[in-house]
């Protein structure tokens, strides 16, 4: 792109370098939201990658009654981290990388308000969970008590604990300054004529989905500080000796983790908001309704938090509230499955890969949100909390929720930022594996709540052995079908197979948006001149980048 | 087209920056210290000073360096309306960032206080057998450090002692730093540095307080961090303010030395107004915790 150089000399910008570095000192260095959302995007697979390699100990363990593989204290050591790096290693950072990659371009701006600061968030996150993942060798193992590290029982961690507390604390910091730069940049960088109600959605509920991560991380931040200093410093936090209370702990960390687990599904509602009027040719059905909706759910997720502890003893009218202001989020999340229904009918459907996906996120995470409406019933709950069934909910919402919409939206980028298209034969293989190996997994787990078996236990049972055999079968075969995908995503990145860059600025027939104006691969700087937004959301002017380049 | 006014042609482009090696080096920096803690919390065999040591002058080297190219690009006017905007809300989201983080320790206050000691003292329809079996002469009252008695017998610190005095210091100061940016913009350089010196001198002055009062604390109240919930929170909520006064009396020190250097102008100048919003932060902070801390 020759234009990239053009204007140096023409400003004097001395210090504007343009072009990247060589070598490994790009990556170090790199201020650019491409260079920084492509690190995210690796550094979250990575992460899948090693927490599926965790989730497959814990199901081939759960394959038969009995102990097989691991002993339970490292099967605790397995489900903690587990947990641990797909949250904050795979989920968050791969919508992190999304942000990056695409707000800059979807509201026409040249990079993220803070670059440097971007470049610290993300290279916090390889140090920090190089430093988690580590404490697997320390004296005492990993830590075991469960992701929501729970006093009393997370306060008997090993020499692990202090590391979990510190690298719970950068990996705040790191989405700290994340959300902050992602927060400014779309309130004050939008491109003239780019008005708050013409944002695509995804900048809408990232939007939204910084704004919970700036108010909930440092509540975390405190809560992780209590645990430190009363396991090192005596304070009386949560030791009920002492006037505490370890139930005050729940409260502070669900408080974080409500918002927390709507943090890990806004983004996704703005990337199938973004795909499905794209394959049904059709705008969004809806628009301020879904804007509305996030919002709402947004604010609700702050006072719901409790009904993670409906077994924990709180008052009644505690129990009551937090039931009923649970429930009350299943109306602007039926408002939006309703509108994506709505966008898709008596649309030109097409099924491309992120359309299959998008349309599989509608269906599955409904499922999701349905056994989250049986667990929100205080009275159901104390059947079904810590039992297989929560363990079922969680991973309809993460799994065919979070997960298909990252890879949704990969597929239906990746034309874009590659200038390669990936191959859709083996894109329709991967989706229909995923589709059937993650129901395979997930679907029998709701029976095995309802029958009782307790989570994060090593043995059972034997009469659950039939539904955890299955189970466990589902688990490896959608690892295993994942390799489908890599190879799909790294063959555009390096253009193996003889794959070419041949691909529009459109890509997708029906795609809208001003990512869409500028070339496939998208050029190292976007936007610098920004472009003039029409009513229709596209640059006035024809090819804005043509108009950038003078 | 852009919606901002230029004053220059160079400057109708938002400042990207070179790539840079400052924010990977301050992540090395703080890995270090943080796992020379934890080897030092766990009593591991890592050298924990030597890495302490060096992750922090590390940090600190870096965060100097770091701001100085931030306070010389902005002076050499590199930066347009919308970069400073870009300062001002990621100044804003930063500041509230902090409120929510002092929420966690205030929540901690509110729900021991009114809650977790009632339920301890046989309060709601769960407790009246557990007290009354286990810990029957406890008294459920504020402060409290449990049926335990952890830490053992405490006075509290009186409000209207130190904490008054500290109150008066702080709101005079939040004062004179307004003062202080009064005087910068109506271009009055000098008094804006005496105003400002008047603030660090009342910022430290608090600072002295405050560790006055946590030694008498400790020598003559018995009030420690491990008196029970009481100590606990008292401690953290103070000592989480009491380093942030620090850090913001840092911030106020070095945009002195700013001024000094001749930087900053009457009409542009978000260095000096970012560090004036952090300390009435601060200061409301502080007049938070005089309410529910050290009063009530
Ligand atoms: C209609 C929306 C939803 C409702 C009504 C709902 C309700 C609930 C309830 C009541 C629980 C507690 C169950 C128990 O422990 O007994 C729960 C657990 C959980 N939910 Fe949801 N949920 C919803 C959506 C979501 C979404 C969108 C996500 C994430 C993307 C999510 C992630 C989780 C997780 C991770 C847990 C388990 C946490 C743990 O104990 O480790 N939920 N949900
Ligand atoms: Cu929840």
């Amino acid at each position: 792109m020759a234009h990239e150089h053009a204007h140096d000399d023409a400003h004097g910008h001395d210090d504007h370098a343009h072009g990247p570095d060589k070598g490994i000192m790009r990556w170090i260095k790199t201020t650019n939201h491409k260079d920084l959302g492509t690190l995210y995007l690796f550094f979250s697979f990575t992460m899948f990658f090693i927490g599926g390699l965790m989730s497959l100990v814990i199901r081939a363990e759960l394959f038969q009654p009995g102990l097989q593989f691991v002993d339970p204290e490292l099967f605790n050591q397995f489900t903690t981290m587990h947990a641990l790096v797909m949250i904050f290693g795979g989920v968050m950072p791969g919508f992190v990388g999304l942000a990056n990659w695409m707000v800059p371009m979807m509201i026409g701006c040249s990079d993220l308000a803070l670059p440097r600061v971007n470049n610290w968030g993300f290279w916090l996150l390889p140090f920090a969970f190089t430093m988690l993942l580590s404490t697997f060798f320390l004296p005492g193992g990993a830590p075991a008590g469960g992701w929501t590290i729970y006093p009393p029982l997370v306060l008997q961690t090993g020499n692990s604990f202090p590391i979990l507390i510190f690298a719970i604390h950068l990996m705040g910091i790191s989405s700290i300054t994340g959300a902050i730069n992602i927060v400014v940049t779309i309130l004050n960088m939008r491109a003239p004529g780019m008005t708050l109600l013409k944002m695509p959605l995804f900048v809408w509920t990232w939007l939204i989905t910084a704004y919970l991560l700036i108010a909930v991380m440092p509540v975390l931040a405190g809560a992780v500080t209590m645990l430190l200093t009363d396991k090192y410093f005596g304070t009386s936090f949560f030791n009920a000796a002492g006037g505490g209370d370890p139930v005050m702990f729940e409260h502070i960390f669900w408080f974080f983790g409500h918002p927390e687990v709507y943090i890990m599904i806004l983004p996704a509602f703005g990337i199938i908001s973004s795909i499905i009027p794209t394959f049904a040719r059709k705008p969004l059905f809806g628009y301020a309704s879904m804007v509305y909706a996030v919002a709402s759910i947004a604010f609700l997720s702050f006072i719901v938090w409790a009904h993670h502890m409906f077994t924990v003893g709180i008052p009644l009218a505690g129990e009551l509230f937090f039931m009923f202001s649970t429930m009350l989020i299943a109306v602007p999340t039926g408002v939006k499955v309703f509108n994506w229904i709505a966008t898709m009918w008596g649309g030109s459907m097409t099924y491309e890969t992120p359309m299959l996906f998008a349309i599989a996120f509608v269906f599955l995470f409904s499922i999701g949100g349905f056994s989250g409406l049986s667990l929100a019933l205080a009275p159901v709950d104390f059947q079904y909390h810590n039992t297989y069934f929560v363990v079922a909910h969680f991973h309809y919402v993460l799994v065919p929720g979070a997960v298909f919409s990252i890879i949704a939206a990969i597929y239906y980028w990746i034309p874009k930022w590659t200038g390669r298209m990936y191959n859709e034969t083996a894109g329709k293989w991967h989706f229909w594996l995923s589709s059937i190996f993650i129901n395979v997994t997930f679907f029998p787990q709701h029976f095995l709540g309802l029958a009782g078996m307790p989570r994060r236990i090593p043995d059972y049972a034997v009469q659950f052995t039939d539904f955890n055999m299955v189970s466990t079968v589902g688990a490896f075969g959608f690892f295993v079908s994942q390799f489908i995908f890599i190879f799909n995503v790294l063959a555009c990145c390096y253009g193996w197979f003889g794959r070419t860059r041949n691909v529009s600025n459109q890509v997708w027939e029906g795609a809208t948006g001003l990512e869409w104006s500028v070339p496939s691969p998208a050029p190292y700087h976007t936007f610098e001149d920004q472009p003039l937004v029409g009513d229709d959301g596209m640059p006035v002017h024809g090819d804005a980048v043509a108009a950038a380049a003078h | 087209m852009a919606s901002d006014a230029h004053a220059t042609p160079n400057l109708s482009r938002y400042f990207v920056p070179a790539p840079s090696v400052w924010p990977f080096g301050l992540t090395v920096a703080l890995i270090l210290t943080v796992y020379g803690v934890s080897g030092y919390l766990e009593d591991r065999a890592i050298p924990t000073t030597a890495l302490i040591t060096a992750g922090v002058a590390l940090a600190l080297f870096i965060i100097f360096s770091w701001f100085r190219g931030v306070a010389l690009e902005s002076e050499r006017g590199l930066y347009n309306d919308m970069v400073s905007r870009t300062y001002r809300w990621g100044m804003s989201w930063f500041i509230f960032s902090e409120v929510m983080f002092f929420a966690a320790f205030f929540g901690a206050l509110f729900y021991a206080r009114t809650l977790a000691i009632g339920w301890l003292g046989g309060e709601g329809e769960k407790g009246i057998i557990t007290n009354s079996v286990l810990w029957p002469h406890f008294d459920p009252s504020w402060p409290s450090n449990g049926p335990g008695h952890v830490g053992g017998t405490f006075e509290t610190v009186s409000p209207w002692k130190l904490p008054l005095v500290n109150t008066c210091l702080l709101l005079t100061s939040s004062v004179t730093i307004t003062m202080a940016h009064h005087a910068l913009k109506a271009a009055h350089r000098r008094a804006c540095v005496l105003w400002m010196l008047a603030t660090i001198a009342l910022g430290s002055t608090f600072l002295y307080c405050q560790a006055t009062e946590y030694m008498e604390a400790y020598k003559e109240l018995n009030l420690t961090l491990g008196s029970g919930v009481y100590g606990s929170t008292f401690f953290m909520l103070t000592g989480f303010h009491g380093l942030h006064v620090t850090l913001g009396t840092i911030m106020m020190i070095s945009i002195t030395g700013r001024l000094l250097f001749g930087h900053f102008k009457p009409e542009s100048h978000f260095g000096f107004e970012g560090v004036a919003w952090y300390w009435h932060f601060v200061d409301v902070v502080w007049v938070g915790l005089f309410i529910f801390v050290y009063i009530l």
